[in-house]
């Protein structure tokens, strides 16, 4: 019992540094930006496992600990209440006056039948013995107690469930655009140890339409929506979906979420001679509330290669300190700033590289320009059309079979809390000796309240017994 | 009426509400003040004549305090209503929110628990840590009314946030009484409670007290981090993601549960189990606090 306890107060302090230092699984770019400031003390944090605490060793060995301390006391004491569901309480001390409530009083006979039919109705489960009887009530206090206890393991289970046979994957999807769902249209995706690429449902989702809407005075967001056509199976018919950020989309035990929205600007790069080297939507990643964006535009097939480091503003504004910021949300008044490069993108290093930067160590820059909307530069090596402005999403798709698991562990343990905390196990002993006097005592386990007032009720009834 | 009218008259009756408690703490204030000085005046100890004549006195200070609780307090409930109705909303959307709301619980929980038991002594305490809450949340925290953000749109948001926030008041009113244990307790430790203080309730009854409390809250805090858990599963994907404000709720759970454990099975009574009772509900406002204004992660509704 008290290694349980002292397990439990450890489980708790041993989330705390997680919630203090960032964790790769959450924020991965603050836990770069650590080694970055002090590379000593964060290759010490790592070696503790400190930027993924709920993944370590030792996260994970005091909540094994605690679990199997847990199951080895609760199924033992489940299978004995088990036994005891029909059992009777035992039979009436002899020394009645030791219990903590006692009356006694010369009685008139009939008052042991009246206070056993009292106890009946009261639904006590009664034991007579030798012209004694006893009585207990609030067995519930245990099953609830048990049931709670019972339902820790069995959310242990639904966690465990999810972590080996969920996925979770994320992809970057521009408006007009059909996602399909196999590996290489995730951005990033990952299984659990016994999930496999062929466990993955079929079904393509094309995202039609996508609305953002800002509130006016506060630029906050008030709304998404996201309209989508799906098609669940092979030659299936296809279907209209909305998906909001409350609601997802369900294929069966896969969900849909609808994680975050940008913009991506459409452009077209011809080379020298008015070839088309590069066309379509490019998506940029924002920097701020009101979707101020970075973004690469990279153009690998030109020659020399060519790549655009540039910033999108949805509405274009200047700030004296920032330069060109975005003033609202929407795409009111789009501009797009870029600095031109060429020479080598190093796309074929094999070192994989960020959609949203350019390694401009090997480029040489050209130019500097902004463009609205329809409008074209030009320079030596080539020109770049802005021809508009499409908003992408990123959607998020879970699956985690444990999760039902959990939610009942969830439901039961609150039930279990309620009926074990609210219930009140006492006993009850009236009996009446050879010379007609009346012993009514009561024992409250765990010092229960209320007892008190139940036994002087009962009392109060047994006096007004009648001959 | 216009919304931001109905943002106006929730200013008005914030301040009201503030007005009225300030009434209420000096009436307690006077109330055990004067209450220090009769007995003391009287013989030893003063027998059975001189504690009525002395609880005569004060009682109709008392009772007035009191009533400037349960009217402040209703200022309160029609302010918080009045927000909501400006926003066109339930009143949880950020911070300034959240704090009138919690100020309302902690507030409704003592006159609650008033009902039952004798806490009037405690109306000093609860009406200067309702006084110092709203004055923080008008002058630090306050936002203009303003509807949610699309993430905070779903029935969860009125589910698990009441279930949070009523949880929150009574395990404050807990630790009120837990504190209270403690000091004096070690008043007793130096020898006798001082006049004032022998009108409180013995150290059994603020035990038993406390207990109560946190017992009648812990399944409503369980299931506040269960519909959390369930919203987070509706808009992110995932029902738990040690996200710092799930983490915390999750060590205030595993502190009150210790807490329960500690009573019910070890039997830890009086100081210790205040102890406990403390640490466990400076997790609560620590990731009230904490987490609301410093902290990263997903819940970061504050609009600080
Ligand atoms: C090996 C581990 C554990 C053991 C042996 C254990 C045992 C017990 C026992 C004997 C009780 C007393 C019930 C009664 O008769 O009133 C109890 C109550 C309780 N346990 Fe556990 N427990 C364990 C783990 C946990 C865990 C992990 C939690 C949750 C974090 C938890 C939460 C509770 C709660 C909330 C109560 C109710 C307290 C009350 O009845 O007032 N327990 N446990």
């Amino acid at each position: 019992m008290r290694t349980a306890l002292i397990l439990l107060l450890l489980l708790g302090v041993a989330a705390i540094p997680g919630s203090l230092i960032p964790q790769r699984t959450q924020n991965p770019m603050a836990v770069r930006e650590y080694f970055a400031n002090d590379p000593t003390l964060a290759s010490w944090f790592d070696r503790f496992s400190l930027f993924d605490v709920y993944g370590s060793p030792w996260f994970s060995a005091i909540y094994i600990l605690l679990f199997i301390s847990l199951i080895g006391c609760v199924l033992p004491r489940s299978l004995e209440h088990l036994k005891l569901a029909r059992a009777l309480p035992p039979i009436t001390p002899k020394n009645l006056n030791r219990m903590e409530f006692y009356r006694s009083w010369p009685g008139v006979g009939g008052e042991y039948d009246a206070g056993k039919s009292w106890l009946k109705k009261n639904r006590f489960r009664i034991r007579e013995f030798d012209g004694a009887l006893s009585a207990e009530k609030g067995y519930l206090r245990e099953t609830g107690n048990l049931l709670f206890h019972l339902s820790l393991i069995l959310i242990l289970i639904g966690v465990s469930l999810g972590a080996l046979f969920g996925m979770k994957g994320e992809a970057i999807v521009n408006v007009g655009e059909r996602f399909v769902n196999i590996p290489t249209s995730y951005d990033s995706l990952s299984y659990g140890k016994l999930f496999t690429d062929r466990s993955l449902p079929s079904f393509s989702i094309k995202v039609t339409d996508f609305v953002g809407k800002y509130n006016l005075i506060t630029n906050a967001p008030e709304d998404y929506t996201l309209r989508v056509e799906t098609v669940r199976e092979q030659n299936a018919t296809r279907e209209n979906h909305i998906i909001k950020v409350n609601s997802p989309l369900s294929f069966g035990s896969t969900n849909v979420y609808l994680q975050a929205n940008g913009y991506s600007p459409v452009v077209t790069v011809r080379d020298s001679k008015g070839q088309v080297v590069m066309q379509g939507p490019v998506p940029f990643l924002p920097q701020d509330a009101n979707l101020t964006s970075i973004g690469a535009i990279k153009v690998p097939d030109s020659i020399p290669q060519l790549g655009f480091v540039a910033t999108f503003l949805p509405t274009a504004a200047r700030d004296k300190v920032r330069g060109g910021i975005s003033a609202f949300p929407e795409a009111l008044d789009p501009k797009l700033l870029f600095s031109i490069w060429k020479g080598d993108l190093g796309l074929d290093r094999g070192v994989p590289q960020s959609v949203y930067r350019i390694d401009t160590s090997k480029m040489q820059k050209i130019g500097l320009h902004s463009l609205q909307v329809g409008q074209t530069f030009t320079f030596a090596e080539g020109s770049i059309t802005f021809d508009g402005v499409t908003p992408w999403v990123n959607l998020q798709i879970v699956r985690d079979p444990g999760k039902i698991y959990a939610l009942v562990g969830g439901i039961v343990a609150i039930l279990g809390l309620l009926a074990s905390l609210f219930t009140r196990r006492r006993r009850i002993w009236i009996r009446v000796n050879e010379s007609g006097v009346v012993e009514v005592a009561g024992l409250a386990k765990n010092g229960a309240p209320g007892l008190e007032n139940e036994i002087s009720s009962l009392v109060g009834l047994l006096e007004r017994v009648e001959r | 009426m216009t919304h931001s009218s109905w943002a106006y008259t929730s200013n008005y009756l914030i301040y009201s509400s503030m007005a009225v408690y300030t009434l209420a703490f000096f009436a307690h204030a006077y109330e055990t003040a004067w209450a220090v000085r009769s007995p003391e005046s009287q013989a030893p100890a003063g027998g059975l004549l001189a504690k009525t004549f002395d609880f005569a006195r004060t009682e109709k200070v008392a009772r007035i305090a009191t009533s400037f609780m349960i009217l402040g307090t209703l200022l309160l409930f029609a302010g918080v209503v009045a927000r909501g109705i400006s926003a066109g909303r339930v009143p949880w959307g950020n911070m300034y929110e959240f704090s009138i709301t919690g100020a309302l619980a902690f507030c409704g929980a003592y006159l609650f628990a008033l009902r039952k038991y004798d806490l009037r002594w405690l109306g000093l305490i609860v009406s200067i840590a309702v006084l110092l809450t709203l004055g923080t949340a008008i002058t630090v925290l306050y936002r203009p009314s303003a509807p949610l953000v699309p993430a905070l749109k779903s029935t969860w948001l009125v589910i698990h946030v009441s279930a949070a926030i009523i949880s929150g008041g009574v395990f404050l009113l807990a630790n009120v009484i837990a504190a209270a244990y403690l000091y004096l307790d070690a008043m007793e430790q130096r020898g006798e409670r001082s006049a004032w203080a022998k009108r409180l309730p013995s150290l059994e009854v603020l035990d038993q007290l406390s207990y109560r409390l946190v017992a009648f809250v812990f399944p409503l805090w369980t299931f506040a981090v269960i519909a959390g858990a369930i919203w987070a599963e509706h808009a992110w994907g995932r029902y738990w993601g040690w996200d710092p404000k799930e983490t915390w709720a999750f060590i205030t759970w595993v502190g009150y549960a210790a807490y329960l454990h500690a009573r019910v099975t070890v039997g830890w009574r009086g100081r210790k189990a205040a102890w406990l009772c403390l640490l466990a509900g400076s997790t609560f406002l620590f990731n009230y606090v904490y987490v609301n204004v410093w902290g990263t992660g997903k819940h970061t509704y504050s609009g600080l």
